[in-house]
């Protein structure tokens, strides 16, 4: 299959919370960066769940390099395709504690200083505590944690929501320099100008259904 | 009072009670009615159990004290999921709990020769030890349903780094853990000093040796406390994975009203 495609929904259907937020959804997202645009509410962040399988299709199949994602194991999948979530989530510990945490739960020792460079934070920051970080730099650990797994896929969820200006601008500036060692990155995001500063490819979602 | 205690005494501590529905009545705490059923609720259930515990004295067969433990444990599970009902399927998980740490704690006391198997002892121990591991199984998972709530999105971010369901709710099962053997583990370090036990007060106001009276109350609280451990952590070991789906996700709450 000559199929250049890193995910691939076909005719999804999904819910949240009871109500179906995702009608027939077909779409092909290659490798670089393509961009979920949509209001809230429209089903974006669904969408990406679908992708990591943080949660089911009702209906319909999602593919990951053309595999069925239910035929794939679950934590490797999600290991491979990382998702990193639209408000920090730090574990309780220290900057290092939490980048390391991935590799440590499949035995893999972790290069912490490499993932803080990539995600624009300086060595420094691997003994600090993660809890005492600002909610920028909280996000960019969020981002180095996915990192520190060296995945093929990286899922953004609103990444930059939770920031003010100056950090959005410095998140933004970093996540395009990961574009270029990440195959493929997938950013929901609701707002257009971020979506054309940073992707190659914008798919819009509306009201569950793919526009254009 | 001696030993023989008449229905006239019972009744006379109804004086008491009306006092707590009064504290009730005064600062509108609305629990007049619930200390109403309370007090129907202890004489009827308990009245019953004295009647059913002197049939079972006297016909001195172990068969019938198994299945009063096993009808104690099956209520125990019933009272501890409607405390806990925030947990989904929780009965399994504390039948099993309650099952477990009634049947291991006095296989063990048993075994270690503390107590013979005859009803006077095996009625009454194994009705403390249901009853206590039912309440901390019961905290516990309220505390579970509280945690996994309150943390939903620490999970799904731990989830989405390729934790497994176990790993990504492994702190809070220690603390639910804690929350159901915590009191028991305070209440055991100040006993003697800022309450007596029951135990030891039934047996002193029964006219035993106080000293018979302390070491049978030991024997009972450290029995206890291997029991609160054991059924707290099975049933939140158990219950930890109604919350997931085989494949390691979260599932949501169920809608508000859609019950």
């Amino acid at each position: 299959m000559a199929d250049a495609a890193v995910f691939e929904l076909e005719h999804v259907t999904a819910s949240r919370g009871g109500r179906r937020v995702l009608h027939d959804v077909s779409l092909r997202i290659g490798p670089g960066t393509t961009a979920i645009l949509g209001p809230s509410g429209s089903g974006k962040s669904t969408l990406l769940r679908l992708l990591n399988r943080l949660a089911d299709p009702d209906e319909g199949v999602v593919r990951f390099h053309g595999t069925d994602l239910r035929e794939l194991d679950v934590l490797e999948l999600r290991r491979r395709a990382c998702l990193v979530p639209q408000l920090p989530a730090p574990l309780p510990g220290t900057v290092a504690d939490n980048v390391a945490y991935g590799p440590r739960l499949v035995h893999r020792a972790a290069d912490v200083e490499r993932a803080l460079a990539r995600a624009g934070l300086d060595p420094a920051y691997a003994e600090r505590d993660a809890d005492e970080l600002s909610v920028g730099e909280q996000q960019r650990v969020m981002l180095a944690r996915a990192l520190a797994l060296e995945p093929e896929a990286l899922l953004l969820d609103e990444p930059t929501s939770a920031l003010d200006d100056e950090a959005r601008t410095g998140v933004e500036r970093t996540l395009a320099e990961l574009a270029e060692t990440v195959a493929a990155v997938v950013l929901v995001t609701h707002d257009r100008d971020q979506a054309e500063r940073l992707a190659s490819r914008i798919v819009v979602v509306e009201e569950g259904r793919v526009r254009g | 009072m001696s030993a023989q205690v008449t229905l006239g005494e019972v009744a006379a501590t109804l004086a008491l009670v009306a006092i707590a529905a009064a504290v009730s009545l005064w600062r509108r705490a609305e629990l007049e009615r619930d200390i109403g059923l309370a007090v129907l609720r202890s004489f009827l259930q308990l009245t019953a159990v004295g009647y059913v515990i002197q049939a079972i004295f006297e016909a001195d067969d172990l068969w019938l004290v198994a299945a009063l433990l096993a009808g104690m444990v099956l209520f125990g599970a019933f009272t501890a999921r409607s405390r806990a009902r925030a947990v989904p399927r929780a009965f399994g998980p504390l039948l099993l709990a309650l099952g477990a740490a009634a049947a291991i704690t006095l296989g063990l006391v048993l075994a270690l020769g503390v107590f013979e198997a005859e009803p006077r002892f095996l009625v009454p121990v194994g009705g403390m030890v249901i009853g206590n591991a039912m309440t901390a199984a019961a905290v516990a998972l309220d505390r579970l349903a509280d945690e996994v709530a309150a943390s939903r999105r620490q999970i799904e971010a731990t989830l989405a780094l390729g934790a497994t369901a176990r790993q990504a709710a492994a702190g809070i099962v220690t603390r639910s853990l804690r929350s159901g053997m915590i009191p028991l583990v305070d209440s055991t370090k100040t006993t003697g000093v800022v309450f007596f036990p029951g135990t030891m007060v039934g047996m002193l106001v029964a006219g035993a040796d106080p000293v018979d009276a302390v070491r049978l109350q030991l024997i009972l609280l450290w029995s206890l406390l291997g029991s609160v451990a054991l059924s707290s952590v099975i049933a939140v070991s158990l219950a930890q994975r109604r919350f997931f789906t085989p494949a390691h996700q979260l599932i949501e709450p169920a809608e508000p009203g859609a019950r």
